[in-house]
């Protein structure tokens, strides 16, 4: 169970309170900035698109690898076309924001985390829920793996 | 009309080829006087990725809709919208967007609901114009605001709500869906988030045309007698006839309202944009499953 007393992690707070601070077109343009950011994906993943996730829910081929170290940190993952930009800014935002997080701070993070950043009006709630799903499959194979003795 | 037609050869025989540009005609004609290019697309940030040069962004939600009621603007909304884009009354407009025209087509639709009268496609929208390696830039388009008039939205020529759909049954019905909507496997297209729906099928005697048939490879629409084999022949609709296409939320059984329309020339075509996240949450509306379309029964028939 997440504790919902629990801050948010010090960098999605960051990013919650940049988004906050902005008007809503200029939302927009750091959702772009996000998107832009997207690290690429390692070779050892770009070679081998096979071990990559997709998550259905989203509406452009995205795919997701979560890895959890000895130290029990999380590693994410993830590739979006460049033909869809909003789904890169999401992705971004969560590996950044989740970056350097150990598995219980990775899951304590709220599931309607993508709805309090101010980005609801600015892309639409349905659109919203394409980062809620990235979200959720992200924390889900985080349990898979730390759930498998977590040395993956 | 304020700028000349596309005279292409391939739309001389679609029945309104004044509704469609190519991407040849968009290139040559940029920077007309009376011409406003509109980009419209799924994704609400690829405008800002790199866009058509002087074309201004209009949002199918966060700008058609209106932001409470399940809804398009209103007369006054249109007319603040259009007037700060750039685009009167008689302006040509000219819309493409991304995934084959899927949003563009829906924001044309909205465009005719308040009668705007010159309102083109780019046929092939951003696809065919990167394929063939046009330019885009991400400088921001300058617009010196107009005045649009106050519309009163015409809810009756060009859209649908549920009762007049149980009103038309036994009439034809198109469903612009995947099959797998189309069956009852699933509410939504495949890959695309759950959006409410509480039952999966079709409409009864709806007949399944999933709307990128009317595609070519290359994002085109098909040749005039391609059309008329999917949607004539293989659809079973006959000339005249008055025809409800639907989807999910009537965003690409626009693109075949637009097909319908004005390349097959059927002069009562309606969009039923509440489609599938309304009919299959509503309570004791007829339901069909599977391949077949089904036949009305008991009190759904007339």
């Amino acid at each position: 169970m997440t504790d919902i007393t629990l801050p948010l992690p010090v960098a999605l707070e960051q990013i919650r309170e940049d988004f906050l601070a902005l008007e809503q077109r200029d939302r927009l343009q750091l959702l772009l900035e996000f998107s832009n950011g997207l690290p690429d994906l390692p070779p050892r993943y770009s070679d081998h698109p096979d071990l990559l996730e997709r998550v259905v829910e989203c509406q452009s081929p995205v795919f997701l690898f979560v890895e959890v170290d000895a130290a029990r940190t999380v590693h994410v993952f993830v590739t979006a076309p460049r033909e869809s930009p909003t789904t890169r800014g999401f992705a971004s935002i969560l590996v950044q924001g989740l970056a350097g997080l150990d598995v219980d701070q990775v899951l304590a993070v709220p599931q309607d985390y993508p709805l309090e950043i101010g980005l609801t009006e600015a892309v639409s709630p349905l659109r919203i829920r394409g980062m809620m799903a990235l979200l959720g499959r992200i924390q889900r194979q985080v349990r898979e793996r730390a759930g498998a003795g977590g040395n993956a | 009309m304020t700028v000349e037609l596309d005279p292409t050869p391939a739309f001389a025989a679609f029945a309104h080829p004044e509704r469609l540009v190519s991407t040849e005609w968009l290139a040559e004609h940029l920077g007309s006087p009376g011409l406003v290019v509109v980009e419209s697309d799924e994704d609400v940030l690829l405008y800002e990725t790199g866009h058509i040069e002087g074309s201004v962004k209009i949002d199918w939600h966060t700008d058609l809709n209106d932001p409470v009621t399940r809804d398009y603007l209103d007369g006054a909304g249109f007319a603040k919208l259009l007037g700060s884009k750039g685009i009167g009354r008689d302006t040509t407009v000219v819309i493409y967007g991304d995934k084959t025209n899927w949003w563009a087509a829906y924001a044309l639709w909205v465009f005719t609901l308040f009668g705007h009268e010159d309102v083109r496609l780019l046929d092939g929208g951003r696809a065919k114009w990167e394929a063939e390696g046009r330019a885009y830039t991400t400088a921001s388009t300058p617009v010196v605001p107009v005045d649009y008039p106050v519309v009163e939205r015409d809810d009756v020529t060009e859209r649908v709500f549920k009762d007049d759909v149980i009103e038309h049954l036994g009439s034809p019905l198109i469903d612009v869906r995947s099959p797998e909507e189309y069956v009852g496997d699933r509410t939504t297209a495949p890959a695309y988030p759950e959006e409410g729906a509480l039952r999966a099928g079709h409409i009864p005697t709806a007949q399944n045309v999933p709307w990128a048939r009317a595609v070519a490879e290359n994002g085109t629409f098909k040749p005039r007698a391609e059309l008329e084999a999917i949607y004539l022949d293989g659809a079973g609709l006959k000339p005249g006839d008055d025809v409800i296409a639907y989807c999910r939320i009537g965003e690409r059984s626009s693109h075949t309202w637009f097909a319908l329309s004005y390349l097959l020339g059927f002069e009562n075509v309606r969009n039923y944009d509440g489609s599938w996240t309304e009919w299959g949450s509503a309570v004791r509306v007829p339901i069909v499953k599977g391949v077949e379309p089904g036949v009305l029964t008991g009190t759904a028939a007339h």
